[in-house]
């Protein structure tokens, strides 16, 4: 780094006032503690996220133009081999699949039901702090223990669900057998365990919109259903906007579930018919083959990305605010 | 090898664990002279143990302190999983492993291909204990060059059939287990006799779990397996291999399976509400049994068919990372002598590796009171002394998922033998 010793050598001539001088390093420090201070205090997250967010990335990219396995000493570089041999891969595109499915499954049906719940709650009720916290009971319950009991419930011989299923007369559904039903299956544990949250980042948006504009649509004789359309929902709109992006992320994500409902099965069932990107990722990490699993990484990153935008730019577009 | 795969880590986490770790590859310790001649005991050592659970070695460290008074001896445990994982990260890196690391037989073969990882063993004076073991057992332990020993082994898992003596009855078969052993001495008496457990429509059970399991048994009782002796994989073109899957499909086509995935929750419903009446037991599933509560006696242990087998056990090593590897193997030959088998097997159920030990009384009269009192001592010795040594590749784990999902989609009505088995060889082809 450069530094300021040339100055200092060419002020030997000691014979101006010193004040001056006091006064511009006492400047200086001031913009340098005005200036520099924020930096210093948001550093620490900074260097933690380079030090484990940042330098993975960047070096997950490196390792994915490598044939690389763990146990060999040699990693020999083949560009963009693997991404070449990723995308002519069918496991890739079917795992791209169930995740987008188990995504839209899960995620469309619970936001539409956490702005219901937030709906119904988001009225003078007794008893307010207690349904908010039963909101989000389910969310504070392990991943696991969830999975497994759901994966109780939707079990085929013994199973809650189609014990109920039987009364209508449709017997033994294997549900992880199937694509949609298993599919069914697990955004029914995501929807489980992520409504009651979504639903009270809902309410308190909600709670924020000014009680006169309801008024207002009181007296001008909206119902219920009508003030939640045009006025709730469009009021909210940059929370809606963040749960969306949110919710996405986390739905290209999914991995604890489809790997705890095959019973730590890494292919997502016998048919990969329930292989999520994330899980994906995780069988050929397993394997070692840590130069193919870097490069799902990386395009399981791109997706994210691109998912997110196109919801971003969707729920954006959607109709116009109040404000 | 157990089928529980506990861990789940996030990718991310495992991408950055790697990057932290992969730079000092290729440094493997290079044995740092440790002090040489007549260990003096004014030098206080420390001795790490990795382990995957308890192996009930506590009083055996105490008896080694006797002798070796400067030892200090710290256990650490990692769940199953996770710790071969983990000393294969800490092997690349080099840094990180324990003096003495356990590594189960499922893992075995993942490790003999890189011998200069490990101290050998046979530089330490082990190799003169391979005449006291189980050949195939001993086999298991030598690097694949043939030129090291990394291994050597502590407990095996004898293979047995597991079965449900109310259900056979139910079905008008014997009950006994010598006269159930007898009904099955070859895998085809097996599925001939599971025709008959069909045909007698026992309400609510079938005949066993799954196919996988059995496929498995089949494929390691074959001399050759799914790895020829040059460690390539001929998993798709092995005729044994072929033979092993096409009992499976035959004991799915005849109905015997009640299509449950070992180790799934149904699965271990299936155990207690008996589901189905057969299963392949190595001698560690009897606990796996025992942990659902079916019951004292509902469950008894016959003879494996094609006779002998074996599923798990495992082998001590010395990372070379170590520094006092002279100790440690003289810890480690303590831990596997004679006397410390015989005690693990009274204390933990941990079945002896020295085929010596099998005439033993403490081996050969126990018997076991929750399942009828077998004789569990001399049933699954039988099985590991009539296995032959077959060779373990490192991804033997990952070619048997290939099929196990090939026999489950079969099993599912999703796709006929022929076109599960060529998706098999693709999926196999895939793995390096």
């Amino acid at each position: 780094m450069a530094t300021r010793a040339p100055d200092r050598m060419a002020a030997v001539p000691p014979k101006r006032p010193v004040r001056p001088r006091r006064r511009l390093h006492r400047h200086l420090a001031y913009q340098l503690d005005v200036k520099g201070s924020p930096y210093a205090y948001v550093a620490p997250f900074f260097l933690l996220f380079s030090a484990f967010g940042l330098f993975p990335l960047a070096y997950t990219a490196w390792v994915s133009l490598h044939e690389w396995t763990l146990l060999s000493d040699e990693q020999t570089f083949i560009g963009l081999d693997n991404f070449r041999t990723l995308l002519a891969d069918d496991y890739f595109w079917n795992a791209t699949f169930n995740t987008l499915s188990i995504g839209v499954l899960s995620t469309a049906p619970q936001l539409l039901l956490a702005i219901w719940l937030a709906h119904l709650l988001n009225r003078p009720l007794r008893a307010q702090t207690f349904f908010r916290i039963t909101l989000l009971l389910p969310n504070v319950t392990s991943v696991v223990a969830v999975v497994v009991i759901f994966s109780q419930l939707f079990g085929r011989d013994f199973g809650m669900i189609n014990w109920v299923l039987s009364l209508f007369g449709v017997e033994g559904v294997a549900w992880n057998e199937g694509v949609l039903t298993s599919h069914a299956a697990i955004s029914t544990m995501i929807m489980w365990r992520w409504t009651g949250y979504n639903a009270l980042i809902f309410l308190a948006a909600m709670q924020a919109v000014p009680r006169e504009l309801y008024e207002a649509a009181t007296i001008d004789g909206a119902n219920g259903l009508t003030q939640l359309r045009k006025i709730t929902i469009p009021m909210i709109k940059p929370t809606i906007i963040f749960v969306v992006i949110t919710s996405t992320i986390g739905a290209m994500q999914v991995l604890a579930e489809p790997l705890l409902f095959g019973s730590y099965s890494i292919t997502g069932g016998a048919d990969r018919q329930y292989q999520t990107l994330s899980l994906f990722i995780y069988e050929n990490f397993t394997k070692l083959d840590f130069g193919f699993a870097s490069a799902i990484s990386w395009m399981m990153f791109l997706f994210i990305v691109l998912v997110a935008g196109v919801n971003y730019l969707f729920t954006r577009r959607g109709k116009g605010g109040l404000t | 090898m157990r089928k529980l795969r506990h861990r789940f880590l996030v990718p991310m986490v495992a991408v950055s664990a790697l990057a932290l770790g992969l730079t000092a590859c290729g440094s493997g310790g290079g044995a740092p002279a440790s002090s040489g001649a007549a260990s003096q005991p004014a030098e206080k050592i420390k001795l790490t143990v990795g382990l995957f659970s308890d192996f009930h070695y506590a009083p055996l460290y105490e008896e080694f302190k006797k002798t070796h008074p400067n030892v200090e001896i710290v256990e650490r445990r990692a769940q199953f999983n996770d710790h071969h994982t983990n000393l294969i990260t800490q092997l690349t890196t080099g840094a990180g492993a324990a003096d003495v690391v356990a590594i189960e037989g499922g893992y075995i073969g993942s490790f003999t291909p890189v011998p200069d990882k490990f101290y050998n063993l046979k530089d330490y004076g082990l190799g003169k204990r391979e005449s006291e073991y189980l050949p195939w057992k001993w086999k298991l332990g030598v690097s694949n060059d043939g030129t090291s020993l990394i291994g050597i082994g502590t407990d095996v898992g004898g293979l047995a059939m597991c079965y449900r003596p109310d259900l056979f009855k139910k079905a008008g078969l014997p009950a006994d287990r010598d006269e159930v052993s007898a009904l099955w001495p070859t895998w085809d008496a097996y599925i001939e006799t599971g025709k008959k457990f069909v045909a007698a429509k026992v309400e609510g059970a079938k005949f066993t779990d799954g196919a996988g399991e059995h496929f498995r048994a089949m494929v390691e009782q074959a001399p050759v397996g799914f790895y020829d002796a040059q460690y390539n994989i001929v998993a798709g073109t092995n005729p044994e291999v072929r033979k092993a899957y096409d009992m499976g499909i035959k004991m799915i086509d005849s109905g015997l399976s009640a299509n449950l995935l070992a180790f799934s929750p149904p699965w271990n419903t299936g155990i207690a509400k008996g589901t189905f009446a057969t299963m392949v037991c190595p001698a560690w599933k009897t606990g796996t049994i025992k942990d659902q509560k079916p019951g004292e006696g509902t469950w008894d242990i016959a003879a494996v068919p094609g006779g002998g087998g074996n599923q798990g056990g495992t082998h001590l090593a010395l990372p070379k990372q170590g520094k006092h590897p002279k100790e440690a193997a003289e810890l480690i030959d303590l831990l596997t002598n004679k006397e410390s088998q015989i005690k693990l097997f009274t204390e933990a159920s941990a079945l002896p590796s020295l085929p010596e030990l099998y005439d033993d009384p403490a081996v050969k009269d126990y018997v076991n009171p929750y399942f009828g009192n077998a004789p569990i001592g001399k049933i699954f010795t039988d099985a590991a002394k009539a296995l032959q040594p077959q060779p373990a590749g490192p991804k033997a784990g990952d070619v048997l998922q290939a099929f196990n999902n090939g026999l489950q989609r079969v099993d599912q009505g999703k796709q006929n033998a022929e076109e599960a088995w060529a998706q098999v060889l693709k999926d196999v082809s895939r793995i390096k």
